[in-house]
């Protein structure tokens, strides 16, 4: 049975939503339940699910929507799905914490330096607006923020010299805490801004991971380098880092940025002091400024980095005996119909630089992160061919969490991809660290074990490789994580560049 | 803080959103406070655009309204005579009648207030009976008028004719005026709407006997001074709005040598004293239009976004900015709280009255957190009085640091609603109230709690955007 309810002035933050529907639909043991705030999208949304009714109408913003669809009818289901829905909130609130519902307000109570805006993107604006009225420094996970408040904002924080790391920024290391999504590595000399979340994941944790420590990880936003925004905060970064004592050595993470936006990066790195990285992914410059290295590649900008602070890298591409071996036995396993790679990937980032490195290995690899439009796979939910897949587009997150934040999401794909006679190697990334899932290792590996089986039952053999992006002193631990990988029979890779590489010689003969 | 310095400092942090990354500061031990976030403005997305269509001016503004409330501060009311209205009320003729809220016609009006005009028109003589009254009230031959554009405020009806004596209110720092009618006490009553003869009888008295020994006696006493009442007041327990206990009797202890020293006789200061000491809401009108003459000295306050009247005619609510002599109106809300035993909650007329200027003025329900004594009164626990007279200070502009509350450790009360604030925090002003009977002359049927309308609200925004937009091109 279908039914719905409309609860007035009721909000909840979509994080609680929707990181509760999953457990109270099982709880109750229902068909489907959404559970959503009162906006028109929202409200599309519940309508594309098929469980809309007019009485939801009538519902603003402030109000919770609630739609359900019961195999056995739940006589006081709302107050059962209202009961869970607040014993999950109470206890998220900490003991002795006080009620604080402005940015003003709660500046009066603590002297804050930072505001971490999550608010749907509607709000978002007018949130760092106040923190920046009250000079606090912006970080903005939310999306969905309108190009023109954004310019707004960061001429307004330029103004008052303060940073806006986002919209849409995901990650960010300030005096050696992280943000929203970042990992725990050490201090030290290296500073970083990057228009990427999993990029500057990427390459902070491969710095880490050779001794090399960091100063600063700012987040611009994945729109900075638009030739709208153009580049304000990156620009705003760089000056920062030049200026601060602690940091040495630069590194600029981007996409390719709009050719204005690239000039006037080059104009500005004429003038820094400090010899700087600049990592333009997937772009081949033929430039030459003094002081400046450009490379293209994640794992290049961290070992040009650590090169520059006199640390000197093993080549993090080579394979050695027991990888070689680990490739040569899963080659010989697979059947002839077996020859395309399926990367199913959480970061963003990381899937464009498997891209970029897989275009000269195989033939013809398509992606829903590429921006060439013959690279584009025509429809990211169905496969075909060499795919590199970013599970993090919206058209997969749609009301759900990110699959960072709930790799289980993955799951369903990769035995879809496991049915499919052409797949012969699955591709897959693990994020540790802050805002990451507890283990997003062990609850994978299930997955796997099942895809496994899939292939098994036409005689197919599936080579999994996989990548952890995340250091020792990650809460998931990277030994550990590593460790459940290799027992599960998964090629562990040292870095998402690395993993590219064993993906494309493990198709290399058959191609 | 400068970029420069935020890699200097630990970094502390507000998190805005999702809750999900408080385990992730706890973990690294950064200090944060996690708001407890609800859309701005309440999720709507035109009151918001407007907001930020506001942001270039927000220096102007906010110099504005730091300057309608200095001048709302400085006001020095005091009481210095009782006069008819037609004598000192501008533009009063013997034809007009003022009453509470924003203009409305004689038609559309509430039970309460028809009835009090109707007893007012048989009081000036103007109509021997309730017919005759009703047809002159509907002939045209009648101005009926706001009273607030006339300096003047009234209680529930609020209605004030040619010949009723008014306390009158002038501001020695601003020098202007203001006026209210004398209270006539609780039950059957004109402001409720009441208009049999025993009304109209004690209207009399108040006009030949009560006010000339009044008038005297404060023009023997040189002025009372109404601001230090109220500031005593709140020190005991009154919030001079519903509770007008300590005010009334510090009033007749300030009036009492004088009124003893007027030439009339014993019998009619006898008189005139037991009045006052009967009726523990007689402050009120003494209250009511010290708020007034102070909210009107930041009439005409340019750029301000200040609330400097917010009141209501039984049928609608209306406010009014300092910086525009519009009104913004809404239908009035229906005040929630206790009923005398009796009556039900469909007896009561919507929210009516000029007495919600206290709370304009930052008192009455603005000061409840003060006054534990009339929760009970308005249905509340004193816990949550608390918490209102706390969260006031959300939507103002300013606070009077004259005007304290010792329940709460002597906090100024909140002063100059901002209708930017109140929109963006989806926070309405709080009023403490009377509630009337729907019908003429029943009388008060319960007291409880009332917001105004959110759209009054929209409506000013709207038209202030407008306005200032004007102004710069």
């Amino acid at each position: 049975m279908k039914d719905a309810k409309v609860l007035k002035n009721s909000y909840y933050d979509s994080v609680t939503l929707m990181s509760t529907t999953v457990q109270i639909k099982k709880d109750l043991g229902l068909n489907d339940l959404v559970m959503f705030m009162g906006t028109d999208m929202n409200k599309d949304m519940i309508k594309s699910v098929g469980l809309y009714h007019e009485s939801l109408d009538e519902a603003k913003p402030n109000d919770l929507m609630l739609a359900i669809d019961m195999q056995e009818t739940i006589e006081n289901w709302v107050d059962e799905v209202i009961q869970r829905l607040n014993s999950k909130k109470k206890t998220d609130t900490v003991k002795g914490e006080q009620k604080l519902t402005s940015i003003h307000q709660a500046k009066d109570v603590l002297d804050a330096n930072i505001a971490v805006i999550s608010v749907p993107g509607i709000y978002a604006a007018h949130e760092a607006f106040k923190a920046l009225d009250d000079n606090m420094h912006v970080m903005m996970f939310s999306d969905n923020v309108s190009v023109e408040d954004e310019i707004k904002l960061k001429d307004y924080a330029i103004q008052k010299d303060l940073l806006v790391m986002g919209p849409d920024c995901g990650t960010a290391i300030i005096n050696g805490k992280g943000l929203c999504f970042a990992n725990q590595v050490k201090r030290g000399s290296i500073g970083l801004v990057a228009a990427s979340g999993t990029g500057l994941q990427e390459v902070t944790v491969i710095i880490d991971r050779f001794g090399g420590g960091i100063t600063q990880a700012i987040g611009v936003g994945g729109r900075d380098l638009s030739e709208a925004v153009g580049g304000k905060m990156m620009l705003k970064g760089l000056d920062a880092l030049d200026e601060d004592e602690d940091t040495k050595v630069i590194v600029l993470i981007s996409k390719p940025p709009h050719q204005t936006v690239l000039d006037k990066i080059k104009e500005r790195l004429m003038h820094v002091t400090k010899p700087v990285v600049l990592c333009l992914l997937d772009a081949h410059l033929d430039e030459k400024i003094d002081q400046v290295t450009f490379v293209s590649t994640l794992t290049d900008a961290a070992i040009e980095s650590l090169k520059l602070i006199g640390i000197k890298t093993p080549d993090l591409l080579a394979f050695d005996d027991q990888l070689k071996d680990q490739i040569k036995k899963n080659k010989q396993r697979f059947m002839p119909s077996q020859t395309k790679i399926k990367g199913l990937f959480c970061g963003g980032t990381l899937t464009a630089e498997t891209l970029s490195i897989l275009r000269p290995l195989v033939k013809k690899v398509t992606s829903n992160v590429a921006k060439k439009t013959d690279e584009k796979m025509k429809d990211p939910r169905i496969s075909d061919g060499h795919n590199l897949v970013d599970l993090g587009d919206d058209i997969f997150t749609q009301g759900k969490p990110h699959p960072m934040i709930e790799p289980t999401i993955r799951i369903d794909r990769i035995l879809q991809e496991a049915k499919n006679p052409e797949t012969a190697v699955i591709l897959l990334d693990f994020e540790l660290g802050l805002g990451s899932h507890e283990d997003p290792v062990g609850i994978t590996l299930s997955g796997i074990e099942d895809a496994k089986k899939i292939a098994a039952k036409e005689n197919r053999a599936l080579a999994f490789v996989g990548y952890v992006c995340g250091t020792e002193q990650d809460a998931q631990g990277l030994r550990k994580s590593e460790n459940l990988l290799k027992n599960a029979g998964v090629i562990v890779a040292k870095t998402n560049a690395q993993a590219a590489v064993i993906a494309a010689s493990l198709v290399s003969e058959v191609k | 803080m400068s970029t420069k310095n935020l890699f200097k400092e630990d970094i502390k942090i507000i998190n805005i959103g999702s809750p999900s990354f408080k385990q992730d500061y706890e973990k690294q031990e950064v200090p944060y406070i996690h708001l407890d976030w609800a859309p701005p403005a309440q999720g709507n997305l035109m009151v918001l655009h407007q907001l930020n269509e506001l942001r270039p001016y927000q220096k102007q503004i906010e110099e504005a309204n730091i300057k309608a409330v200095e001048k709302i501060k400085s006001s020095e009311g005091r009481l210095i005579a009782v006069k008819q209205a037609f004598d000192v009320i501008p533009n009063m003729s013997k034809h007009t009648i003022l009453h509470a809220g924003p203009p409305i016609e004689f038609k559309k009006m509430a039970g309460p207030m028809k009835g009090a005009i109707i007893g007012a028109l048989i009081y000036e003589g103007l109509a021997k009976n309730e017919k005759e009254a009703i047809k002159l009230a509907e002939s045209g031959a009648i101005e009926f008028d706001s009273a607030h554009h006339h300096d003047a405020v009234g209680p529930m009806a609020g209605i004030i004719s040619a010949s009723m004596p008014v306390h009158v209110i002038y501001d020695i720092v601003n020098r202007n005026y203001s006026y209210c009618t004398i209270n006539e006490g609780l039950g059957k009553v004109l402001r409720y709407g009441a208009n049999s003869e025993e009304v109209i009888n004690r209207l009399k008295w108040i006009e030949k006997t009560f006010a000339p020994v009044l008038n005297e006696a404060l023009l023997l006493s040189g002025g009372i001074d109404i601001k230090s009442l109220i500031t005593q007041a709140l020190h005991m327990g009154d919030e001079c709005h519903n509770r007008n206990k300590a005010s009334s009797a510090l009033f007749l202890r300030d009036i009492a040598p004088f009124i003893l020293r007027t030439k009339f006789s014993d019998q009619e200061k006898k008189e005139v004293f037991e009045f006052i000491q009967k009726n523990e809401h007689y402050f009120l009108n003494l209250s009511m239009p010290y708020c007034k003459v102070a909210l009107d000295a930041a009439k005409g306050v340019k750029d301000s976004t200040v609330v400097i009247a917010m009141a209501r005619n039984g049928v609608d609510f209306g406010i009014r900015l300092a910086s525009s002599d519009r009104w913004y109106k809404a239908p009035a809300n229906y005040v929630k709280g206790l009923m005398f035993p009796g009556f039900t909650e469909e007896d009561a007329a919507p929210d009516i009255g000029d007495s919600a200027i206290t709370e304009t003025f930052g008192i009455g329900g603005f000061a409840m957190g003060g006054a534990p004594a009339i929760v009970q009164f308005v249905g509340g626990v004193v816990e949550q009085a608390f918490d209102y007279s706390k969260k006031m200070h959300d939507i103002t502009a300013g606070k009077h640091q004259v005007f304290t509350l010792p329940t709460l450790d002597f906090m100024p009360t909140a002063l100059g609603i901002d209708i930017m604030k109140v929109l963006e925090t989806g926070t309405l002003p709080i009023i403490n109230t009377g509630m009337a009977h729907k019908e003429a002359g029943v009388g008060q049927v319960g007291a409880g709690l009332v917001n105004p309308p959110l759209a009054c609200f929209e409506q000013a925004l709207t038209d202030f955007v407008k306005q200032i937009k004007e102004d710069r091109t």
